[in-house]
């Protein structure tokens, strides 16, 4: 139960999380996903509204401004990944209880 | 399953935003009794792993994808608690960030996700381990199991935020049918990625996992 050990899961386990996010990515499945083709089905995915963040440099998991998709998609997926992880162990590691407690 | 603006009214949005808060809010408190120096990290990568997986749609036939909601999974890793935080982080950083879900809907998809998914796929978990013999690969199965279940309830929770307020006046059985119909089949991949991410845990670090650590007998040796 070393340190090193623990220290060389949490960085396998990241790395496993940035490659599938920023690599594999790309050969995800564009179809609708469930709830998509339920409402376009039904007929009610016309009441979609585009976000008021729709516009922002990554929305919907591409870089506004590189055409290579991907490349574009690939950097947005390592940019969610490193702050997804940022904003989630800054609020783990707060809550955590201390050795002493 | 991500629903954008304008499918649920703003009321009902603001209902379920309002519960959202109250369930996170629990959160806060009760994941102070599963995070630890060892299982923090573990929880804030659980949370950067589901994000990741949550990008990968699987076709499910018919033109439809579907994709990881993990609430299963993150529920056995670190705990019911903070895998709600873990999937409300999740949710958030996809709203604001990559536009995934809308902005007034957020409320809505933390609910269906980060509470109906993470604790129906927690109970159901906690209910079919203890049917199985208490062996390492029960807690991959159970998982598993949650899994699949949670996602149907999780499609469930929309289908109860359309009865009551959907922008729209299609009948609500046949919201209903394909919902559960849908997320039935999409249920199958969730089992499938929670029990093969579950068992590849389980075999490199089991003494890490929430679930697995409950069933262990504590050996406590007292510092001098």
């Amino acid at each position: 139960m070393s340190a090193k050990r623990d220290l060389k899961f949490y960085l396998t386990f990241f790395v496993s999380a940035l490659v599938l996010a920023a690599v594999v990515s790309f050969y995800a499945s564009s179809s609708p996903d469930g709830l998509e083709k339920v409402a376009g089905d039904i007929g009610f995915s016309k009441n979609a509204k585009d976000s008021a963040n729709s516009d922002f440099a990554l929305s919907n998991y591409g870089v506004a401004g590189i055409e290579n998709e991907r490349f574009s998609g690939g950097i947005a997926g390592a940019i969610g990944v490193v702050a997804t992880g940022a904003v989630a162990s800054m609020l783990f590691l707060v809550l955590r209880r201390k050795k002493n407690e | 399953m991500h629903i954008p603006d304008g499918f649920i009214d703003l009321q009902t949005s603001a209902l379920f935003a309002g519960g959202s808060v109250i369930g996170v809010g629990a959160a806060l408190r009760g994941a102070r009794k599963e995070l630890n120096d060892k299982s923090a990290p573990l929880a804030g990568l659980t949370a950067v792993f589901i994000f990741a997986v949550q990008m990968l749609n699987f076709p499910v036939g018919a033109g439809t994808s579907g994709h990881l909601l993990g609430g299963a999974l993150a529920a056995v890793l670190v705990g019911p608690w903070a895998a709600t935080l873990a999937l409300t982080v999740v949710l958030l950083m996809q709203a604001f960030l990559f536009a995934d879900g809308g902005l007034s809907a957020i409320g809505l998809n933390v609910f269906n996700m980060a509470i109906i998914g993470v604790w129906v796929g927690y109970g159901v978990y906690l209910i079919v381990k203890r049917l199985l013999p208490k062996r390492r690969a029960s807690i991959a199965l159970a998982g598993a199991i949650g899994g699949f279940i949670s996602v149907p309830a999780a499609a469930f929770g929309f289908v109860v935020q359309y009865a009551l307020g959907g922008n729209a006046t299609f009948s609500l059985t046949s919201v209903l049918t394909a919902m559960i119909g849908t997320h039935i089949v999409i249920g199958i991949g969730e089992a499938l990625i929670t029990g093969l991410t579950i068992s590849a845990i389980m075999a490199s670090r089991s003494d890490l996992v929430y679930g697995w650590k409950k069933n262990e007998t504590k050996l406590v040796i007292k510092e001098i």
